[in-house]
Order: C-alpha cells, then sequence, then structure tokens
C-alpha cells in the first residue's frame, strides 16, 4: 500500500488481522442471531442457507469469536486499563458529541469511549458463549435442566441486546471520527490525527521517537 | 405433522401477521384420559407407533415398567407408573399416559423463532410443521410438561400430533382406537367435559373424594384431559405438574423485551445517522497537521544536543 511520509502507525498487522477476523464473525454471529430472535429478522437466516444453517452455524462462530477475542485482549488490554485522564474526558463528553474538541482535555492512545467498547465486550463474549454453550441444543441439550436453559437463553439474549448497542456505537464512532477506519485498514494515521484525537499519545510518541 | 390443513389456523409460530384462518368453525376437540380406568396395557403406545410409522430404537431395562424410559422424537407417548401408597397403607399403581397436551396457550409456539414451524389449528390441536423446523430446541424451553424431544439425526422436534391426520378425515386418534378399556376418549371438549363429569361423580361415590378434572387453566386449559382420582395431587401421577405454566423467564423473553429490543438498536443506528447529518464527520484539518509539525519540531530542537 501506498503510506505517506510522516505518517504514524496505530495499529500493527497483527491487530488489523485480528481486528477484522472479529468483525467478520461479529457479524455472522449478530445476522444469524437476530433470524432467531425476531420474526421480523427470520429472512435474515436466508443468508445462510436457512433456517437450519443459521441455528448450526451460529455456536461454532461463537467458539471462533471467543478464540479470536482473547487475541484482541492480549493485544489490547494494556491500553485499555482506566487512567485518571478519562474522568476528565468522560466529563467533557457532551462536547465530545459536538465536535467541540476545543473543550475536550487531552487524552492518551485510547479514550474512555473506547475502553468501554473493549471492557464491555470482555465481559459480554465470554457471557455469551457460556449462556450459549447451555442453550447448544445439539450437545448440551441434556447436560443440564430445562430450568438452567430457560435462564441461559434469556441472559444470551440479554447480553447480545448489549453486545449489539455497543457494536452500533463501534462502527459509528469510526465512521464519525474521519481517520479512523483508514488506520484499522491500513494501519497509519496522520501526525496531526493523533494530535486533533489523542493528544497525549502523540505527545508520547514524538517524545520517545528515534532520531532518524 | 404434515402440513394439510393450512386455512384454520389460530396460532401460527414467529409470525406477526394474522395466520390463514378462514375455516374456523370447527368444534374444539379434546382427548380424554381416564387415568382410573388405565390398565397399562400400552395398546395406545403400539397404535402411535404403528400410525405414526414411529421406531424408536431398543434401549434397556431398567426396572421398570416403563419402556421406553423416556418420550423421545420416535417416542410420541408413553405410560408412565408410579406406586403411590395411599393415606390408608394400601398400594395404588398410577398410570398415566405421558405425552403432548395440546395446551390452549402453547408455550412451545410462543418459544419458536422459525415462522410457521408450530401451529395451532381451530379445533384446537397444536402441530408441528416438521419441514420448517430449525431444531434450535426452544420448544422445549417453552413446554410447560416437558414434551419435546428433538432428533438428534435430523435435528427436528417431535412430539404427538394428536393424530392430526387421522382427525381432519372425521377419525379418532390411533391410541382412542386401540385402548381396550376405553380409558382413552375423543370428542368435542365440550362433550369431553361431561363425559368426565359424569365419571367424576361415579369416582367419589365410589371413594375417591379428591377425584377430579386435569384441564389447567394456566395454559387455559388442555386439548388432553386426564380424569385423576387424586386431582388435588396431580404431581403423585409421575410428576404431572401441579400448576402447569409458561416460565416467567420464557414470557419476559419472547414478551414486550423482543419487539423494544429490536426497536432500540433501530433507534440506534437512527440516531447515529442523525448525529451524522446534524453534527457530522469529525475532520482532522490542515491547522490540526500543522500544529503537528510544530510540536514535532519543538521536541526535536529540545533532544537535540
Amino acid at each position: 500500500m501506498t503510506r505517506p511520509a510522516n505518517t504514524i502507525t496505530r495499529y500493527t498487522t497483527v491487530n488489523r488481522i485480528n481486528h477484522w477476523i472479529n468483525a467478520g464473525l461479529f457479524i455472522l454471529l449478530l445476522v444469524s442471531g437476530l433470524s432467531m430472535f425476531h420474526p421480523i429478522l427470520f429472512w435474515l437466516s436466508g443468508l445462510f442457507g436457512g433456517g437450519q444453517w443459521a441455528r448450526a452455524a451460529h455456536p461454532w462462530l461463537g467458539i471462533c469469536l471467543m478464540v479470536s477475542w482473547v487475541g484482541m485482549i492480549i493485544q489490547f488490554w494494556r491500553e485499555n486499563l482506566p487512567n485518571r485522564d478519562d474522568v476528565a474526558w468522560s466529563k467533557a463528553i457532551t462536547h465530545v458529541v459536538r465536535n467541540d474538541d476545543g473543550h475536550v482535555p487531552p487524552i492518551g492512545r485510547n479514550n474512555p469511549g473506547q475502553k468501554l467498547v473493549f471492557w464491555s465486550m470482555t465481559f459480554l463474549i465470554p457471557v455469551l458463549l457460556f449462556s450459549g454453550l447451555l442453550a447448544w441444543e445439539v450437545y448440551f441439550g441434556k447436560a443440564t435442566s430445562i430450568e438452567v436453559q430457560r435462564v441461559a437463553i434469556l441472559v444470551h439474549s440479554l447480553c447480545a441486546f448489549a453486545a449489539v448497542l455497543v457494536f452500533v456505537v463501534h462502527v459509528y464512532a469510526a465512521i464519525w471520527i474521519s481517520g479512523s477506519v483508514r488506520s484499522m485498514t491500513q494501519g497509519y494515521v496522520t501526525p496531526g490525527w493523533a494530535w486533533h484525537h489523542h493528544r497525549k499519545w502523540f505527545r508520547e510518541l514524538i517524545a520517545h521517537r528515534k532520531q532518524p | 405433522m404434515s402440513d394439510m390443513q393450512s386455512q384454520d389456523y389460530v396460532r401460527r409460530s414467529a409470525s406477526t401477521m394474522t395466520p390463514p384462518s378462514a375455516r374456523n368453525v370447527e368444534d374444539q376437540v379434546a382427548k380424554l384420559i381416564d387415568v382410573s380406568r388405565c390398565i397399562g396395557c400400552k395398546a395406545c403406545q403400539a397404535a402411535c407407533m404403528e400410525w405414526n410409522n414411529l421406531r424408536p430404537e431398543i434401549g434397556h431395562f431398567e426396572g421398570s415398567y416403563e419402556n421406553p424410559n423416556d418420550l423421545g422424537p420416535s417416542v410420541w407417548t408413553l405410560m408412565k407408573f408410579n406406586e403411590y401408597e395411599n393415606e390408608q397403607g394400601n398400594l395404588e399403581w398410577l398410570i398415566r399416559k405421558d405425552g403432548c397436551m395440546h395446551c390452549e396457550d402453547p408455550g412451545c409456539l410462543k418459544a419458536c423463532p422459525a415462522p410457521g414451524a408450530i401451529v395451532q389449528y381451530a379445533n384446537g390441536i397444536v402441530d408441528f410443521i416438521s419441514d420448517k423446523c430449525i431444531g434450535c430446541g426452544y420448544c422445549v424451553k417453552g413446554c410447560p410438561f416437558n414434551i419435546p424431544r428433538i432428533s438428534k439425526t435430523d435435528h427436528k422436534s417431535y412430539k404427538c400430533t394428536l393424530c392430526s391426520d387421522r382427525v381432519t378425515v372425521g377419525l379418532e386418534p390411533a391410541c382412542v382406537k386401540a385402548c381396550p378399556t376405553g380409558a382413552i376418549m375423543f370428542g368435542a371438549k365440550t362433550d369431553m367435559q361431561h363425559q368426565a363429569a359424569e365419571r367424576i361423580v361415579d369416582l367419589k361415590a365410589r371413594g375417591f373424594a379428591h377425584a377430579g378434572l386435569y384441564d389447567p387453566p394456566e395454559v387455559q386449559g388442555t386439548h388432553v384431559m386426564y380424569v385423576l382420582h387424586h386431582a388435588d395431587k396431580p404431581s403423585l401421577y409421575s410428576g404431572l405438574p401441579d400448576k402447569p405454566h409458561i416460565s416467567t423467564l420464557v414470557q419476559a423473553w419472547k414478551g414486550l423485551y423482543k419487539p423494544l429490543a429490536v426497536a432500540a438498536v433501530a433507534l440506534a443506528a437512527i440516531g447515529a445517522f442523525f448525529h451524522w447529518i446534524t453534527i457530522g464527520p469529525n475532520e482532522t484539518t490542515e491547522e490540526d497537521e500543522a500544529e503537528a509539525r510544530r510540536e514535532m519540531r519543538e521536541t526535536e530542537e529540545e533532544q537535540a544536543p
């Protein structure tokens, strides 16, 4: 790919491959899961070749997502640890959503919104996997009582709902903040992008930059 | 069963529109099982296998008259035996023919996510339209009586059809036809209730003070009813639920939450769209780039020896 001079690497190749495997699995899970959630969305199962296929594929995709998400945790947990700057940034959330960035305090590599996405998914995906396993008729239909399965499926649908909302926020934020999508597809941001959106991260980078 | 009566649906799973229901003047039907007249011969089980062409795998003897041990994808009705010692210290052998109760408010149908995989006909019969079944097992979670069983070979859910194919052409279910003591009866639900009432008077006269009809109102009644000598304690009959109801967990999952969750997700997406057209993208400007270059230059100068 052609990459302009003086740009900053935001996501490494491994970061990006892992992220897009994740994204693909999440979307397939979303589509197959929604088809079994509400009748007006049952047609989505046609994308899998019918209801039986959507039902059969969904749990396997879930297992793959869990494996993929472990990769994300390993790569991203450290930079998503909360810090003091998060409080000030969160208090300025009304300025953030209005693009009034002059009133938003400088933040490090990830802002609290991004951290919320990361930690929400880190909580929701394992809960979804576990509750999903309990409701997996083919292999675990007789493993627990029907009452346990009823609880599991309710928890599963509640967590899935939360995960879908997090997903919508994540996708829109990526579109909203111009340059974010390129950072996850081609891996780089311009210095101006880093200065504008993640000033503390930008300053850390230039302070430790090796002289050419 | 087959999808042979497609114009007399009163309920259809996972459907938000009115099902085809022009042929809706049929009588409500019911099967009445008089437990007090059952001798446990299993003719009904054999007749069910015979008519429906079901051949369950041969299992193992587990020390009980119950054979096989449980309902299954090929076992739609099963005699259940319980030895009960009554208050007088006498043994009572309580035998109950288990199977789908054909609830007026079916939990399986409420839970099913596949459009048209479970239907209820105008006559009250709840039927699985197997080619539409996706094998998810939600009907198992919805059922208050633990009836549906999912096949491991074709991943479809099965249960008693109340011989909907026979009833359509004016025949009684195969189990009714086969019963040698007349313990299983079939007809209009009101007729069956009258029949039961007469029998209950008889049973009370013979010392069963708590004899009664099992037609649980919690599921708005059933289209398979029992005459029980101990109607005050249905659970004596191999775990027949005292108060069968669709689990509140299932009601929560399949109730208002479902449309509200879909609406909330749609609203989130619409909200995002309107944020885009009102506030719009957050762009990095040439001034940002200039500021970044200035800071980089300053840092380099500071670090230079």
